[in-house]
């Protein structure tokens, strides 16, 4: 028998029949426009956003939960709009995940005010006495890192200048810190006082929970 | 005979280091196991669920599964061939290099760094490491295979060539990323894409370290243990085959329903149907072996490990393309009956057969007698009951969430909150609990049973 006598000639069968599906399935849709399609309503996100992105990277949020709605009706009830290809046109890594521990963030975007996920991510338990998740109050003791923030919306090729950057930072910063922001006490409540008057890690991730599916809503609102 | 200059150290180097990544990895599984009804244990960001999950599936994935599979490999590869390793001092390397990537892995993982992609989170620096090690035991695979002084290559070559190129291939497409800093980096695939292309590698890695190695193990170590030939060569080639043309067409089975184009997601369900047929040609293969001699069931201990693994195979191979049907998928995807799913094929399928390979091969390369049989048996049934109590628990409550998320009052409006299907759970999370200490006693005395074997005084009558 021929081929079961050549190693090096099996390896090469074995490595071009391998490579058959692997072609047409995910070669192929990656130089098609179509699998990824971008659409002017979704927008990258901001250097802060991103930076909260990483935190839910960082933490493995993604192993309890997802972020895509299916086109199911009781889904779509419990949830909001199904997701569309063109929402994650930003998304390096995609987070879609696998598993729903925890329920799809993928519409969680002002669905709640910015004091609703101060108090979640500090206790979890002291609003849903039975959840599972793990607490996460820690974050708000963690000043935000963002020395690399411009580096990172370079790669990720969000086309902003360093000066956006350093704006949207210094925005945000402003924002959450100013006596008018409307989440101020529970911000207050759950950062140490010397942390108070900068950006912590919790500040950033409770920006990108607000933004996911942002987009989608607003264009709907348009309608 | 007795001097064959045939490299066993790292043959033993190997099955004791996936012992230890075994145990540590089922350690964490349990940890995680008791965090689903008691989230009080996530006392740590590094111990925290999110991020240790990923050194779960890691730990044994890679340091348990690919450690037997290495293990395995070496002492196949060289039995095959008739050929000693060429490069025994390269192997050794790659023995010290690859515990050392396990636990750096497994310490950067609970550090947070980690690219969420699914048995592939590691960071690009411990990529680089994983592609060199992979290199090393390539040269050696190659290199026997060139050297041999067998000419034909048993069918367990084949797979374990297919499995040399196929990871090669899966790591690095899957891998390319832009590194931010030492520790963080971005995958150069975007949205969609990114997702099927993770995908496509995550089925895959599942297949080529999870399927074809240890259909590698089953194909030689089953005939060695019971002195029957394979009942169909031709059958095997087949199966071969078709098994590696057809696998990698099928990973968009894990997005049906989300936005990946449907067509990538139709051909995917189209293929997995027809994995059936390569999946079942081995179990068929298997079964037919022991035709006619059927009382090694009771008379052969590693018969019945070798038989009942090869039989949750079968089940994994017939539940997985079920569930990928796309109105079974909008059921059961992102439930416990995944997890279970996922499993049945570890705890039943690959650690049944790994223990039996290593119950043959240990007392071969040290030339001693299994330290006790009796043990073995009840190694046996432990992981055998831990394992159904675990996969059957989560698949009732898998059918269970997935029904309380869809079920809607008389008006259409939701009956249950989120909060309650994840609350109806935690009973079966308990049970689960159980199953999966049941199963570690079964693995620590698995463990116990090979250290006392090579701990044993030489056997003098035989070499």
């Amino acid at each position: 028998m021929g081929i079961n006598s050549k190693p090096v000639v099996f390896a090469i069968l074995s490595a071009v029949v391998i490579l058959i599906g692997t072609v047409v399935t995910v070669f192929v849709p990656l130089f098609m426009p179509s699998t990824q399609p971008v659409s002017s309503y979704v927008k990258p996100y901001t250097a802060i956003e991103l930076e909260g992105r990483d935190i839910y990277i960082r933490e493995g949020c993604n192993n309890c939960h997802t972020q895509t709605v299916r086109p199911l009706r009781t889904e779509v009830l419990r949830y909001g709009e199904y997701s569309k290809a063109e929402e994650f046109a930003y998304d390096r890594p995609f987070l879609w995940g696998s598993r729903r521990t925890g329920p799809d963030l993928n519409r969680l975007g002002g669905k709640y005010p910015d004091s609703w996920h101060y108090k979640h991510m500090q206790s979890p338990q002291s609003m849903f006495e039975l959840s599972n998740m793990p607490a996460y109050g820690w974050l708000a003791s963690n000043r935000l890192d963002t020395s690399n923030s411009f580096r990172k919306t370079s790669i990720q090729g969000f086309g902003y200048s360093a000066e956006q950057v350093k704006q949207q930072i210094a925005d945000y910063a402003g924002k959450v810190t100013s006596a008018g922001y409307d989440s101020k006490t529970t911000r207050d409540l759950v950062t140490p006082a010397s942390l108070r008057g900068e950006l912590t890690e919790m500040d950033a991730i409770v920006a990108y929970m607000q933004k996911l599916g942002r987009d989608v809503k607003s264009m709907e609102a348009k309608r | 005979m007795k001097d064959s200059g045939y490299e066993y150290s790292v043959v033993r180097g190997f099955a004791f280091s996936a012992l230890f990544w075994l145990v540590v990895g089922l350690i964490i599984g349990l940890w995680i196991a008791f965090e689903m009804f008691n989230p009080a244990l996530n006392i740590t960001p590094w111990l925290s669920f999110g991020r240790l999950r990923v050194v779960h599936t890691n730990g044994l994935g890679l340091g348990f599964g690919l450690a037997g599979i290495f293990a395995t490999a070496y002492y196949m590869l060289q039995r095959l061939t008739r050929t000693p390793l060429p490069f025994p001092r390269l192997a050794r390397a790659h023995l010290w290099l690859f515990n050392t990537a396990i636990a750096l892995a497994a310490v950067s993982l609970m550090a947070g760094m980690n690219t969420t992609k699914e048995y592939a989170e590691l960071e690009w620096p411990l990529d680089i490491g994983v592609v060199i090690l992979w290199v090393m035991f390539a040269v050696n695979v190659f290199a026997i295979l060139i050297k041999r002084r067998e000419k034909q290559m048993y069918i367990s070559l084949w797979y374990l060539i297919a499995m040399t190129v196929t990871i090669a291939v899966l790591y690095i497409v899957n891998n390319l990323e832009i590194p931010v800093t030492p520790f963080k980096s971005y995958s150069i695939y975007v949205g969609a894409n990114d997702a099927n292309v993770e995908w496509w590698y995550a089925h895959n890695i599942v297949g080529f370290i999870f399927t074809v190695p240890v259909l590698a193990m089953f194909y030689y170590f089953l005939p060695k243990a019971t002195g029957l030939p394979i009942y169909s060569h031709r059958l095997s080639i087949v199966s071969f085959w078709s098994l590696i043309f057809a696998y990698l067409w099928t990973g968009a089975h894990h997005l049906m329903l989300t936005p990946l184009p449907e067509w990538i997601q139709t051909v995917a369900i189209a293929f997995s149907i027809f994995l059936i047929a390569p999946s079942w040609g081995s179990v068929m293969n298997g079964y037919y072996t022991l035709h006619g001699n059927w009382e090694q069931m009771r008379s052969n201990y590693l018969a019945k490990f070798f038989i009942l693994g090869i039989t949750f195979y079968g089940l994994q191979t017939l539940q997985g393309p079920l569930q990928g049907l796309r109105t079974l998928n909008a059921f059961f995807h992102y439930t416990d009956w995944v997890v279970g799913h996922v499993h049945m094929g570890t705890m039943g399928w690959v650690t049944m057969i790994i223990s039996a390979s290593f119950y043959y091969m240990i007392p071969k390369i040290t030339g001693r007698e299994i330290y006790s049989i009796k043990l073995a048996n009840v190694h046996f049934w432990f992981i055998l009951t831990g394992q159904l109590v675990w996969t059957i628990t989560m698949w009732i409550g898998g059918i269970q969430q997935g029904a309380m998320w869809k079920a809607t009052n008389p008006d259409g409006s939701l009956m249950y909150s989120f909060l309650d299907g994840l609350t109806s759970l935690y009973p079966y999370y308990r049970i689960r609990f159980a199953g999966g200490v049941v199963y570690f006693i079964g693995i620590l005395i698995f463990g116990w049973n090979l250290i006392q074997t090579v701990r044993q005084k030489p056997a003098t009558a035989e070499a």
